[in-house]
């Protein structure tokens, strides 16, 4: 196996009086569609958040494409290289669908502002490029023709796969979808299987939060299982699947959110 | 030490009415979020209806402690009706609006209540009349007169009152819920407008209170007299904990302290090149500081970003 | 299809020429008619004024229109501009300090070339130290802090004239020069070709110029990729963040570039006015603009305009039919209660009813009906 894209190594993280998270370790391998799912409360979000730079970790080791990985602001983390979504969309609702993708390209884009100004060729080229790149996107996530229409008036699953647009513009190795499934119909489930299997098929490596199982166990490579704070499984999926210690902490809890 | 004990006491009286007056901002904004720009305007209603009554009643002979009182009642039920009503036809219904919106609408009923007032008891600085007893008392080598005593008095009664309404009656829990949170609070029978227009008028009771205040204190009342108080208690308010009631009073009370000791001092501190006029700063100041250094304020909790 | 006529695909581009060429004739010969027509200098003076607010407004949508950050003290940087000029073309500085008046015997005639660059940059200065604490604050308390800067400033102004007089105080700076271009005085009338322009008529054209470069670069900003991450931070600055978008430096560039189109003003007002005091520059004006802004049509260029020369031409032109009123109502209404009257009540009026303003953004057409919609990956 080549050396992981995303290496996380004992991870912790203290709230006040809970340990939210305690040695957790996690590798997402290039090109690879990597699930982490646990019941609610173990700390998947935390720890997502700690990727995604929101939250800093009391101990851990983080290395990003062999690098260490260290984001002191949030805005960095896109800059090294990975993108995220929200559980509740975030999108930029007044602006328009191609706008909120055009977003996206600023972390790769370096046209100055008094370029702008005074409309310089550099600019106008730039321009170019960024709204071809932008209408790329949209037709890969299936948006193709509605550039022009206000963000707020899309369908719940047109926002989803807005968002993950604008997060592909960043040109991101490592998408990180947090529920990219939440709130969706089984035919919106089927739309995103495919999308999220296009991106891997691009190259880049997704890790994403799910409450679906099924979802999971159908879509991803390779899996992390965390409960109570703790990594009790991680592989692949089908050994996953079968590893009694997962089975045990589902138990009970009803499988698959939708 | 007598400019000390002095500014002490000018400190504790005006921060007795910055006090009264940041509690109606904080309760406000502790409920439905909004800065309630014309909250200033409030207290100036209540000098002037106060003025206009005890001026009305001048002829009577009747004792000036009675007069203050009854004008006192005519400001508080004035102040009360107009902030009802102002809460029910424009901020009510730019509940849910952008946020600019009710911003944009409080700053613009500040102005007309200005202007309506400028208009009404036209522009000129009216003197207010010496109704109690005026002659100073001396205090470890400062002075202090009747009304000053009677403002720290008062307020301090009031504060206790108010902490004992709202802790102790069931208006009082109502908006404690309401506060935390409307719609759970609506599920268990509270009436959030109800709710939201007592708090208005509470309030507006107590910014008219410090507006008769002022105007005892200072002697003059005019249309204008409201804007900046009302700034400084804002400040005051957000010194103390934005939402928080005993936050509220403890900011008031530190902001006055500082400006008094500030405006003492200042032209010393600063070897003459800064004279008391800058003494408005001060407020200023303090709340760039606040918000910078400590954007909960003294008494209130961390709130985190939304993720 | 939508049946909007006035969503931009709809006005084909010759009819978007013509509407433009006709604006643009009907706003160079405004003057001249009106002088023709001999309507009094008074009301040419009105559209001078209105420019100059519409100049404050563009500025000021840079940083609540496309950034979104609520600027309350948005009037010192105007201040700034003013003052400068007042400073570096007036008899003040060489009357009050005597190395100035050695250094320039003839006295400080700074050129208008030069301060307005001047004054835009310090403008500039200013506007990033006083967005920079307000950073990580929330709408309501940045509109309090930006507030108690412009008051500061204000304060500030009214009381430089000890121990060293660089402000003059509550009197102002007064005999500050007009504005000179290419040999000719503003200040004056000019006589070409057997028509005299008077000096009214030439700030007119001055200051439509300002405005209509000021105009071009909102709308080169606005779409451009610094355009865009204004309108992302306003939007949801957490998800900008995450998209990798440095919100600090596009926050500070919004308070600085909005700060200039303030300082420019400034200069122009100054020489305009031909004296300056800290009264022009209240908290009054401050809000003033933001009305302009917020009711015009938040973030939206021509709706700002709008808003500005309402707000500011309207109470000018009150003040011309005040006079009966005044005498109704025992002299309480007077021309300048009647333009506060008229800016508070629009306020509330325009909040409650159209909490967008006059002319906002044109929305987006809604959705394709679902017949025509696409049915995403693998179709």
């Amino acid at each position: 196996m080549s050396a992981p894209l995303l290496q996380v190594t004992g991870v912790a993280k203290r709230f006040g009086g809970v340990q939210a998270l305690q040695g957790v370790s996690l590798a997402v391998q290039p090109g690879q569609i990597h699930g982490l799912i646990g019941p609610n409360g173990a700390g998947k979000t935390t720890f997502f958040n700690m990727i995604t730079g929101l939250v800093p970790s009391d101990e851990g080791r983080f290395v990003l494409d062999g690098r260490p990985y260290r984001p002191t602001a949030v805005h960095e983390v896109a800059r090294a290289g990975i993108a995220r979504t929200f559980q509740n969309i975030r999108l930029f609702p007044d602006m328009t669908v191609l706008d909120n993708v055009r977003v996206g390209r600023h972390v790769r884009t370096r046209v100055g502002w008094w370029q702008a100004v005074f409309r310089t060729r550099a600019f106008q080229h730039e321009e170019l490029l960024i709204t071809n790149k932008a209408e790329e996107l949209l037709s890969f996530v299936g948006l193709a023709g509605r550039g022009h229409l206000t963000a707020r008036t899309l369908s719940y699953g047109d926002q989803r796969r807005l968002e993950i647009a604008r997060a592909l513009a960043t040109e991101p190795k490592l998408l990180a979808l947090d529920e990219p499934a939440a709130g969706m119909n089984g035919t919106e489930k089927v739309q995103l299987r495919e999308l999220i299997e296009r991106i891997r098929a691009q190259g880049r490596a997704v890790l994403l939060i799910e409450h679906d199982v099924k979802l999971v166990m159908g879509l991803c490579d390779q899996v992390t299982v965390l409960d109570q704070g703790r990594c009790i499984a991680a592989g692949l999926t089908a050994d996953v699947q079968r590893d009694p210690k997962v089975i045990a902490a589902y138990l009970g809890t009803r499988q698959g959110a939708a | 030490m007598d400019v000390f004990i002095q500014q002490l006491i000018n400190g504790l009286v005006l921060g007795s009415m910055y006090a009264l007056l940041a509690l109606g901002y904080t309760m406000v904004y502790g409920i439905i979020n909004l800065i309630n720009f014309a909250h200033g305007e409030v207290l100036m209603v209540g000098a002037l209806v106060s003025w206009t009554v005890v001026t009305a009643l001048g002829d009577t002979g009747w004792p000036g402690w009675l007069l203050l009182s009854l004008s006192l009642l005519a400001a508080m039920a004035v102040c009360m009706a107009l902030s009802v009503v102002i809460e029910r036809l424009a901020y009510r219904p730019l509940r849910n609006a952008p946020r600019l919106a009710p911003l944009i609408t409080a700053m613009g009923i500040s102005l007309l209540l200005q202007t309506l007032a400028m208009i009404i008891w036209k522009p000129d600085y009216k003197p207010y009349p010496i109704l109690l007893n005026d002659e100073p008392y001396e205090v470890m080598g400062a002075t202090i007169n009747m009304v000053q005593i009677l403002i720290i008095g008062v307020t301090a009664m009031t504060l206790a009152g108010l902490m004992l309404l709202i802790n102790g009656t069931r208006l009082g829990r109502a908006m404690r819920a309401t506060a935390e949170n409307p719609r759970v609070a609506q599920l268990m029978g509270v009436r959030p407008d109800l709710v939201i227009a007592a708090t208005f008028a509470i309030g507006a009771a107590l910014a008219a209170l410090a507006g008769v205040m002022w105007a005892a204190n200072y002697g003059s009342v005019q249309h204008t007299m409201g804007f900046l108080p009302g700034l400084k208690a804002f400040t005051a308010a957000v010194f103390g904990g934005i939402g928080n009631l005993p936050g509220a009073m403890l900011g008031g009370v530190l902001l006055g302290l500082i400006e008094a000791m500030g405006a003492g001092y200042i032209g010393d501190l600063t070897g003459g090149v800064l004279g008391s006029h800058y003494q408005d700063i001060f407020a200023f100041a303090v709340l760039i500081l606040i918000l910078t250094l400590r954007p909960q304020g003294l008494l209130g909790e961390r709130v985190a970003d939304r993720a | 299809m939508s049946q909007d006529l006035l969503s931009p695909g709809r006005l084909t581009d010759t009819r978007r020429l013509s509407v433009f060429l006709a604006s643009a004739a009907g706003l160079l010969v405004l003057p001249l008619l009106m002088q023709m027509l001999g309507v009094g200098e008074a009301w040419i003076r009105i559209l001078d004024v209105a420019l100059l607010y519409i100049l404050l407004a563009l500025g000021l949508n840079i940083v609540v229109g496309f950034a979104g950050l609520l600027d309350l003290g948005y009037i010192a940087f105007y201040a700034v501009g003013a003052y400068l000029f007042a400073l570096l073309a007036s008899p003040h500085l060489a009357a009050n300090f005597p190395a100035i008046a050695a250094a320039f015997p003839d006295g400080l005639h700074t050129p208008v070339w030069l301060v307005i660059p001047l004054g835009a940059g310090l403008a500039a200065m200013m506007g990033v130290l006083l967005g920079a604490p307000t950073l990580k604050l929330r709408g309501d308390y940045l509109a309090i802090v930006t507030l108690g800067f412009g008051e500061i400033i204000r304060v500030f102004l009214n009381n430089l004239d000890a121990p060293v007089n660089v402000t003059n105080g509550p009197m102002g700076i007064t005999q500050i020069e007009p504005i000179r271009l290419f040999g000719v005085s503003l200040g004056e009338p000019w006589h070409i070709g057997g028509f005299t322009l008077p000096s009214v008529t030439l700030y007119y054209y001055f200051f439509l110029a300002v405005v209509v470069v000021a105009v071009v670069v909102s709308q080169r900003l606005q779409d451009s990729r610094l355009g865009r991450a204004w309108m992302a931070v306003r939007e949801d600055e957490i998800a900008a963040k995450a998209m990798g978008l440095n919100t600090r430096n596009i926050k500070l560039l919004a308070f600085g570039l909005g700060a200039t189109f303030g300082g420019v003003s400034g200069v122009l007002f100054a020489s305009f006015q031909g004296f300056v005091s800290p009264e022009s520059f209240s908290l009054h004006e401050s809000i003033m603009v933001v009305a302009m802004v917020v009711l015009g049509g938040l973030g939206h260029i021509p709706g700002v305009i709008l808003g500005a020369f309402l707000l500011a031409a309207l109470p000018e032109v009150l003040r011309h039919v005040a006079g009966p009123l005044q005498a109704m109502t025992d002299g309480r209404l007077d021309a300048a209660i009647l333009r506060q009257l008229l800016v508070a009540s629009a306020m509330v009026l325009i909040m409650l009813w159209r909490p967008t303003g006059l002319w906002p953004a044109p929305a987006s057409r809604k959705q394709v009906p679902p017949t025509a919609q696409t049915t995403g990956a693998g179709s």
